[in-house]
This record gives C-alpha cells, structure tokens and sequence, in this order.
C-alpha cells in the first residue's frame, strides 16, 4: 500500500500522564482553617501514572484504532489529543482540524430548536457560521431528519439527538475524526452509514481514529491500531493482529494468573448428582476440540450432555448436545463412576473469543443437574486476511 | 431596590441634599456598581458551571468569562437608557464630554471586572468556597465604594480616607462618569487628588488585569481535569 509516502497527521510523542489523587486535599478556606488543628495527620497524595511513555502517529487518510480494556488510559489518552487535557509530559502534534467527538452533543440546549443545535454544537466543534451554512444540508439529511429541524430537541427522541449530532460532527469538514465509543448507539442501519461515511472519508485523506471495544469493527474498518493496557502501548500494527492481543487479554489460558477471576466469571448451578469435572476448549486448525469430563453422585440412567459456544458479544453461535445430531446417546452413569466426552467442533469461527457453557440434564428436559456458564474459552486467531472462515467448495452455477 | 435606597437613604437619612440632582446621581452609581456585581458574581462559578463543557471539548476557555461579561455589558446598555432617560427628565445639563468619556468608563470597569472574574473563577476551580467570600465581600466593597452615599460627605470629615476611597478603581469609575453624566461638583481623582498621583487607579486596572490574565493562562491547561 501507499500509505508509507503519505504525511503524518497526528504525532503523539512520548506522552505521560499523572494524575495526581490528594488523599485528602484542602478545598476551601474553610478547610484550610480547620486543618490547622488536624495538622498532625499527614497528607497522603497518591500519583496515579494513567499513561505512560505513549508513542505513536498516525498518517493522513488512515483509519486507527486505540484499543484497551475499561481504565486502561484509552480516554485519557483521546483526551490529551483533543487537547482537553495537558500531557505532564511529551508532545502532541496535530496537523489540520481536528474535531474531537468523545460525548455526543456537546452543549446540545433541549430548548432550542434542532436547526438552531446544529449551529450551536458546530460552533463549539470550532466551526464558523459559514461552513455549517455550506454542510448544512447534507447534515440534516445524513441524520435523516428533515421534517423535525425546526422542533425544539426536547421532543426529539434520544435516538434523534444522537443521530443529529452525529451528523454534525463527521460532516462538518474536519481533517481528523477522533471518535470515541460512541457508535454503539444508533440502530444497525445507522450504524452501517457510519462506517460507510467512514471508508468515504478515506478516499479523501481524512483520518479517523477509533477507539472502541467492538473488534469486528476494528478489524474490519482499521488499518492499524494500538492496544494500551494500565498505560503502555503493548502492540501495535495492523489491526487484525492487534485485536487479536486485545482478546488475548480475557483470554485466561493465556492468563494463567487471572485464575481467581475466571472463576467468578462463571457460574454454576444445578441438582448435583452429576458434576462436570473438568471442560476444555481448544482451537485447532480445522476443529475445535472440547472436553467434558464428569462424575455422578447418584445413579442415572438418561443424563443429556450438551453445550452452547458464545462469541466475545455473549450472542450463543452453535450448540451441541448428545440427545439430538447424532441419534440419541445414552448416557447411563452409576454413581461414583466417571465419564470424559471428547467433541470436535468444525471450525467455523471468525476471529473472535468464545467461550463455552455446558448443560447436564435428565432426558426429561427439565431437570438440571449441573450447568456451568463460562466453562471455558478459546479463542480463534486466523493469521490470514480473511479474519472470517472460508466455506470451501461452495457449490455454484453459471447462468446469463 | 432603587426605589428603597432612594427612600431610606434620601428620605430618611437626608443624605445628598446638598448634591443637586441626587436621585440621578445615585441611579448612576447603582447601575455601574451592579453592572461590576453580575460580571465578578456569575464570573466566578463560570469555569466551573461549565466544567461539564469542559471536560468535553477543547476551547479558550477565557471565552467563558468574556460571555458573561458581555451579557451584563447588556443589561448594562439597556440599564444605560433608563438612566439617561431620568437624566433628562430631571433636567441635568450633561457635558459634552460624557460622549467619549463614559465608553472609556465603561471599558475601565469592564477591564477591571473581567480581570477580577478572571482570577476568581481559576482560584474556584480548586477552592470551592471563594464565592460565598466573593459574596461577603462585595458587601463590604458596597459601602467601601461611595454608591449610596455622595463622596463629599467623607472629605469633610476624614480627607486622608477619601482619597484612599478614590485608589478603588470601581469608586474612581463611578465618581468620574457622575462628574461628566450628573454634576461636576462630583468628587473624583482627577480633582481632589490630582497630578501623578490620580494616575493610580488606573494603574491597579492595568497591573490586575496582567496578573490575571497571566495567572488565568497558567492555570487554564488543568481546568479540566480538576473542575
């Protein structure tokens, strides 16, 4: 690609951040006198290092992603490039508009129309009369709300405000976008005109820099991207591998040491007379391969064994059980006795985590005898460009 | 409230029998006085009644202040009108002067009111009870300040403390624009201090007015991060 010849158009330079948290902090004069008499505690202050050491820079007319878990200085760091905050230390330098978007509808008033809003947020996203004038056209129509501008925005829907000042912020002409988490709200399609208003703004040498928790998006929009985590870039590159790390993250095989965590995460309930000793989950190159092992407490004659996989959005893709697919498996268990069954799922996952729930059941269908969500988890991480599987062999016909 | 001042302070204390045209000259003093009151009042919670903005987006943040500046500088015009329209009714002679010396008057005080505004709305920031002092204050600063009362009644008895009055630019501002809108046996700096010395209200306007400013430059990068 020719994205190596094109200029830089942010430059983030050995950024730092503190906080600094007095444990207790004189606010007021009146407190100051007070505190004459409590002198004798000492004042604590705590510096909390949010970012550290943060070094990147993003070209003209790329789309970058920040990734990082909640708290891990993603905002902080969206927020010293938009200049709201100062950087304790380093150096941010922006070429162009720059218009920041971390809350939609800044300074919306519910008591003015949503013509008159449009102005208002234009302006305080640093934008004269004359340029709203010339964009206020496609804005309107971009947010689809044509009949309702001259209506007061506290009987606008909340969707509506949220689409107007959407609409306000990436027409309006900016050089770089800094968008922050908020395309989660909109319907689909909504959504979808976003990200296609996006790639338009590629072709124009716009840049947009992303920060988000959805990495279907990431990987499907971003060129590059930066993973922070507690305040340091850990990767960073193309976007693909980057969030790849980014569920490498939750992924707790990988994180051995967050064993305490996993275990609150999942959740088991059920009669108890038979118990899931142990399930595993492991990505191969073609099947994914799982394992219950179990054990009964008491004689049964007809226990269901059976699982759901859920990707990262907790939406369940595929199932598995022994009472349907294959003919009806019995399963018969005398108490005491143990039992491993070894499934192999077709890998059929696009990029993402996934983790497992499993269900131990009488074949009455009602009585559970152990289930157990977020048994296990794994992970696909295709290294290809196609971070989606292929159906092989598809077959197809030619016709005029 | 100028219809009770005028009745307690006129009718019953007779104060400013000897100042023709009194109920004027104390119109005059209470819209200039108040138009100073609303800009340092609301100036000094008005970073932090828009921390909400703030920690949103990116602006010069001294425009906070400007705004509510400019909007008492409104009330004061409209203010302005009645003032001038109970003038002529009264019958005062204004001099002519008063065309280009009262716009210089107001710039005074405006200059001094934004760059009090300025300073205490950056030190509210970080210590929350600076408005209620700012409200003790402006009290005390009310009686400092010859509003209600004509200066003369000062000289005669204590002349050192007259003068001292007269180094408050706020009192310097309302004295000069009654000497040029009401009647010119106002007192004023210019004619019972006189010579290099009257210069020094004016001086107090420029030095606040850098510090503030300098001060607010300093402060305004963390405004965000501590409202």
């Amino acid at each position: 690609m020719a994205k190596k010849e094109m200029p830089t158009a942010l430059q983030v330079e050995n950024v730092k951040k503190n906080f600094v948290l007095p444990h207790e902090r004189v606010r007021s004069v009146k407190g100051a006198f007070t505190g004459i008499v409590r002198r004798k505690q000492r004042r604590t202050v705590e510096v909390q290092h949010a970012l550290r050491e943060i070094d990147f820079s993003v070209k003209e007319g790329e789309f970058f992603g920040i990734l990082g878990r909640n708290g891990s200085g993603k905002s902080t760091l969206l927020k010293i490039i938009a200049g709201i905050y100062t950087p304790t230390k380093g150096k941010v330098s922006v070429k162009g508009k720059l218009v920041p978007f971390i809350e939609l509808g800044v300074g919306f008033n519910p008591e003015l129309t949503g013509r008159e809003n449009v102005y208002l947020n234009g302006a305080l996203l640093g934008f004269s009369r004359a340029e709203i004038d010339k964009q206020y056209k496609s804005i309107v129509e971009f947010a689809e709300l044509e009949a309702f501008m001259d209506q007061k925005l506290k009987n606008y829907s909340s969707g509506m405000q949220v689409r107007l000042a959407f609409s306000v912020a990436i027409k309006a002409e900016a050089d770089i976008l800094l968008v922050d988490e908020v395309l989660a709200v909109g319907d689909a399609d909504f959504q979808r005109k976003c990200f296609q208003y996006f790639r338009a703004l590629k072709k124009n040498n716009k840049t947009v820099i992303f920060v988000t928790h959805d990495m279907n998006a990431v990987r499907e929009y971003c060129d590059r991207a930066i993973l922070i985590n507690e305040g340091v870039i850990t990767h960073q590159g193309d976007a693909n591998k980057v969030a790849n790390e980014y569920l490498r993250l939750f992924n707790p095989a990988e994180a051995t040491k967050n064993d305490t965590k996993q275990k609150q995460n999942s959740d088991r309930w059920g009669n108890g007379t038979v118990k899931f000793t142990k399930i595993t989950a492991k990505a191969k190159e073609d099947h994914i391969e799982v394992v219950t092992a179990m054990k009964a407490e008491r004689d049964h004659d007809d226990i269901v064994v059976g699982f759901r996989v859920k990707n990262s959005a907790g939406k369940t893709i595929t199932g598995a059980n022994t009472l349907r697919g294959q003919k009806h498996y019995r399963i018969a268990l005398k108490a005491g006795e143990k039992r491993e069954l070894r499934w192999k799922v077709p890998n059929i996952f696009g990029n993402d985590m996934f983790t497992i729930d499993a269900t131990i059941r009488l074949s009455d269908g009602v009585t559970f005898c152990d289930n157990w969500d977020n048994a296990a988890q794994f992970d696909v991480a295709r290294e290809e460009n196609t971070p989606y599987s292929i159906v092989p062999d598809v077959p197809f016909t030619e016709g005029a | 409230m100028f219809a009770v001042l005028y009745v307690v302070f006129v009718k019953f204390f007779k104060l400013g029998a000897d100042v023709p045209h009194f109920a004027v000259y104390l119109l005059t003093g209470l819209v200039f006085w108040n138009f100073f009151a609303e800009i340092t009042n609301i100036g000094v919670g008005a970073i932090v009644d828009k921390g909400d903005l703030l920690r949103k987006i990116n602006f010069p943040k001294y425009v906070v202040i400007i705004s509510t500046a400019v909007s008492a500088l409104v009330n004061l015009l409209l203010n302005f009108v009645v003032v001038i329209t109970f003038a002529i009714w009264s019958g005062v002679d204004f001099s002519w002067d008063a065309l280009y010396l009262v716009p210089l008057l107001v710039i005074e005080l405006f200059v001094v009111a934004i760059a009090v505004s300025l300073l205490l709305s950056a030190v509210y920031v970080r210590i929350r009870d600076v408005n209620y002092i700012w409200e003790v204050f402006m009290q005390v600063f009310f009686y400092a300040t010859p509003v209600v009362y004509p200066l003369s009644m000062v000289t005669d008895k204590w002349p050192w403390l007259a003068k001292l009055m007269l180094i408050n630019p706020v009192a310097q501002v309302i004295q000069d624009i009654r000497h040029v809108l009401v009647t010119p046996q106002t007192v004023t700096v210019w004619n019972y201090v006189g010579g290099i010395k009257a210069l020094v209200p004016v001086l107090i306007v420029v030095g606040l007015f850098t510090f503030a400013v300098m001060f607010f430059k300093k402060r305004a990068p963390y405004f965000a991060e501590e409202v």
